[in-house]
């Protein structure tokens, strides 16, 4: 049965559990009970557990490559803003003449004196032509990227060196106001999706469960990959590509599968990120932010999946009360995370809980193939 | 010399002098008492004399401060109601009853105007005076002639000189005479000013009734290649300006990337806290600017010779304690070397942050780096480009000189080369990997010494370099100081001569994407590593 084959029944239990809390039970405590009720959730603690849903589907995407297939990418939140701007784009054709200048365009095209919308802003006004460039654009960019990367055999730091400069030439492209996405401000002020209003805290609630759904399907589906064939080429790879290669296999087109699937996840984690943050702007795109994301993976523990999501939920949890209680430590805290987790966390927290569970099977490898959250 | 003779030939000087000064209080005196006609002709006068105190009477008389008393003597009245004689320049405490301003008619100011900048031109100030022609070159009539000639006879100043021919020639050009247009057109070949080029090419233009607007054909053919010869001489000044700034940009690059150079390609550390060591040199530059500030103000001049050792020893020292306590414990993992640096380069950051505020801090130039060195055609050099492209060039001998030639360089070849065999040879493998993660780290602050002389010094500086310098190295080739160099330099100079047609940022966005595309075709850079350890 494939529902054995991606989890143990006592882990699909905990995910059932926990997947009714997003998905259900959360956003209804938000939207039916009255504000002074003890039960109710705050719409900031919903628009920041939806912003750190968004996180955790990223994670996932960055396990995949990093945590199964060894391939460090720093340029994970350049897919992210891509799918982020392609959503954002609908969203902006969505003010109507909301905005300030009451213009059919944007402000931003307004200020710069722009008559029309350029080109490649054509069917926008569609969502689900906006939603397919959610995933075709990051998905055709890492495609082309990856193919001639991984065709060169380019591995290692010089992978992650060069989809870092990827990234950061992409950042100061958008930040230049001629390319039509905002630049230094990006796309902001969103008034509506789908015909709802964005304030409304149903629309609110409901976009968080969206994302709660998305972030179980594509857990699960992650699952699934690293469970099937594929996945142990990719572990294989991981661990000794010479000799994946010298079986008979050509790593480049499951290195290349893995990649751009990777990247499709992230566009859509961006695309959900940018209706419940409400902004998108190129800092997204800074190498900074893409290492950050890494660092979520590493601290949750690699090659886990599960460590992933608790990583970036823990992480960005960590970041929300830092930078309200002690704005001027967070970048100590994040810092001594980055070195600690690097020294002595190699499997992170994952990988601390499962030696203390079972002393025997701490490596991440063996921990996968037993196939457990456990 | 008898001394006699020596006295007369200083009265007849003096005689000549006062002759002059004579001349122009008599036309001061007509400014004051005649008509529109005869005031006119003062104004010319003035100008004519070429004397530097009509200077400031025609300026009082532009600004509407001269005055006139009923005796006839010409009083200067500024703003606040100070008089002044306007010959001598003396105080006069109370205004006669009934002095009146000189008033002008726009007819007046316009001759004036002239007049005023024919006077300019013999100012003290050489900067007054090159302004004077160069207002000349663009207006000036056939009357200013002989003032030009008379100007040309005294000016020594080459640049003002240059100026001066060319607004005589410009002069000459609309002259009827078909022979002095040619001399004027022969002469203005020499100038590099666009505007000249211009002019010359408009007088190959047919007029609306077809015939040309220079009639004589052998000046039309000379004005033609004058505004050739221009061109060529306008395009080979762009030349040499983009290839300056773009070796100085280079220079720049090959300072941040040096130190990389060493940790990366021969050490194989992804360090990414590099650019942070940037930074602790640039503040290293800084706090010692303070400490001269303080204590030495007298040699405050020479803050940055004192900058340079210690920007290399905090550097070095941040460095080798980082890799004596964390690096180290992860050789082998480049991995999580990239991450583990990049957390210490948030520490260091923010420990910047709140010793030194997020605000940028000010690092000035010394006075003897401030300026640059004017060339024929406009182009100024500036001395602190040079400076750092000479400085960057003395680090990489020393650096080559520290690898090729002393037993520590020797040291660090063989433990990048075979580390196993070195150890076992009593090489102290360990002393050296942190001698030599220092070495890098401290040339990386003598980058930021340099950096701080050209640009701004905050907590973000390093940031904003890392990927440049990432990018130089593995353009270069990893392993290979020479390819480092030849990297920096080739993508400063790509840089600087793609901006004119791009622009800065599309410019920098195409080489980097240059670059990645680069890398996936030769994977080991522009000098590949030859040998066993290309795969490790």
């Amino acid at each position: 049965m494939i529902t054995q084959r991606l989890l143990t029944t006592r882990a699909w239990g905990v995910v059932i559990a926990v997947a009714l809390l997003l998905i259900v039970l959360l956003p209804a405590a938000n939207v039916f009970l009255p504000v002074d009720h003890s039960l109710h959730i705050s719409t900031y603690a919903i628009a920041l557990l939806g912003k750190i849903m968004c996180y955790m589907i990223v994670a996932l995407a960055m396990d995949l490559i990093w945590g199964y297939t060894g391939i460090l990418s720093l340029g994970h939140g350049l897919f992210f803003a891509l799918g982020g701007y392609a959503m954002g784009m609908h969203l902006m054709r969505m003010i109507g003449r909301e905005g300030q200048y009451q213009s059919d365009l944007p402000d931003f095209m307004v200020f710069l004196d722009w008559k029309e919308y350029p080109w490649y802003w054509s069917f926008t006004e569609h969502f689900w032509y906006a939603a397919l460039l959610v995933v075709l654009v990051p998905g055709a960019l890492a495609f082309v990227f990856g193919f001639f990367a991984f065709r060169s055999r380019i591995k290692g730091v010089y992978f992650s060196i060069i989809t870092q400069a990827l990234t950061f030439a992409a950042m100061l492209l958008f930040f230049r106001n001629d390319m039509g996405f905002g630049g230094n401000n990006g796309f902001t002020d969103f008034k509506r999706v789908l015909g709802y209003r964005i304030a409304e805290p149903a629309t609110r609630a409901t976009l968080f469960a969206i994302t709660a759904m998305v972030l179980l399907g594509a857990f699960l589906l992650c699952r699934y990959l690293v469970t099937s064939k594929f996945g142990r080429v990719l572990t294989a790879i991981r661990d000794a590509e010479s000799r994946v290669m010298f079986s008979g296999y050509n790593p480049l087109w499951y290195k290349l599968g893995v990649w751009t699937f990777s990247a499709v996840l992230c566009g859509i984690a961006g695309a959900l990120y940018v209706p419940q943050v409400g902004i998108i702007n190129p800092s997204e795109m800074s190498p900074a932010n893409s290492i950050e994301i890494a660092i979520w993976t590493a601290v949750g523990g690699r090659g886990t999946l599960i460590g992933a999501i608790v990583g970036a939920g823990l992480v960005n949890g960590l970041k929300s009360w830092f930078t309200v209680a002690f704005p001027e430590y967070w970048l100590y805290a994040l810092g001594a995370l980055f070195i600690v987790v690097t020294l002595y966390l190699p499997n992170g927290i994952v990988g601390l809980v499962r030696k203390r569970a079972r002393p025997a099977a701490a490596t991440p490898a063996a921990a996968a193939a037993q196939g457990g959250n456990a | 010399m008898h001394v006699a003779l020596r006295l007369i030939l200083l009265l007849a000087l003096c005689s000549g002098v006062a002759r002059a000064h004579a001349a122009v209080a008599d036309w001061v005196r007509q400014l004051a008492t005649g008509d529109n006609s005869a005031k006119a002709e003062a104004i010319d006068g003035l100008g004519a004399s070429g004397e530097t105190v009509a200077l400031p009477i025609l300026q009082a008389l532009q600004d509407g401060a001269l005055h006139a008393t009923p005796d006839g003597t010409v009083l200067v009245i500024d703003e606040r109601g100070n008089a002044a004689d306007a010959m001598s320049g003396a105080a006069v405490l109370s205004v006669p009853e009934g002095t009146e301003k000189i008033s002008i008619n726009n007819r007046l100011r316009r001759q004036l105007g002239a007049a005023l900048s024919g006077l300019k031109l013999f100012a003290q100030d050489v900067q007054l005076r090159l302004n004077a022609a160069r207002a000349l070159q663009e207006n000036a009539g056939e009357e200013l002639l002989p003032l030009l000639d008379k100007a040309l006879a005294k000016e020594q100043e080459p640049a003002v000189k240059d100026a001066l021919l060319i607004a005589q020639a410009k002069i000459n050009l609309s002259s009827a005479d078909a022979a002095k247009r040619l001399s004027a057109v022969r002469a203005l070949a020499n100038s590099s000013s666009g505007a000249v080029k211009t002019t010359l090419l408009a007088m190959a233009q047919r007029n609306a009734d077809g015939s040309f607007a220079e009639p004589d054909a052998e000046v039309r053919h000379a004005a033609h290649m004058a505004a050739r010869n221009i061109d060529t001489r306008i395009k080979r000044s762009e030349l040499l300006g983009h290839a300056f700034s773009g070796v100085s940009l280079g220079s720049v690059l090959l300072l941040c990337a040096l130190g990389l150079a060493i940790t990366f390609g021969l050490m194989g550390i992804i360090n990414m806290a590099h650019g942070e060591m940037l930074m602790i040199g640039a503040y290293a530059t800084y706090a010692v600017q303070i400490v001269f500030q303080k204590y030495l103000a007298a040699h405050v001049d020479w803050y940055l010779l004192a900058a340079v050792p210690a920007g290399f020893l905090l550097a070095a020292l941040v460095g080798m304690v980082l890799e004596r306590s964390i690096i180290r414990h992860l050789y082998g993992r480049p991995l999580e070397t990239l991450l583990c640096t990049w957390g210490i380069s948030l520490i260091l950051i923010q420990i910047v942050r709140q010793v030194f505020g997020a605000q940028n801090v000010e690092v000035a130039n010394p006075s003897w780096m401030s300026g640059g060195i004017a060339m024929s055609s406009g182009l100024v050099l500036p001395y602190n480009r040079i400076v750092i492209i000479a400085f960057a060039a003395v680090v990489v001998l020393l650096v080559w000189l520290l690898m090729n030639r002393t037993r520590l360089g020797l040291y660090v070849r063989a433990v990048t080369q075979n580390r196993t065999m070195a150890d076992c040879v009593g090489v102290a493998t360990g002393k050296v990997d942190t001698l030599t993660f220092g070495l890098g780290c401290g040339i990386a602050g003598l980058g930021g010494v340099a950096l701080s002389q050209i640009g701004n010094v905050g907590p973000e500086l390093g940031q904003s370099y890392i990927v440049d310098s990432f990018m130089v190295v593995v353009l270069g080739g990893v392993g290979q100081l020479a390819g480092t160099i030849i990297a920096a330099t080739g993508l400063g100079v790509v840089n600087k001569f793609l901006e004119p047609y791009a622009g800065a940022v599309l410019g920098k966005i195409l080489v980097l994407a240059f670059i990645i595309i680069f890398i996936q075709r030769r994977p080991q850079g522009l000098f590949a590593m030859k040998g066993r350890s290309v795969e490790a």
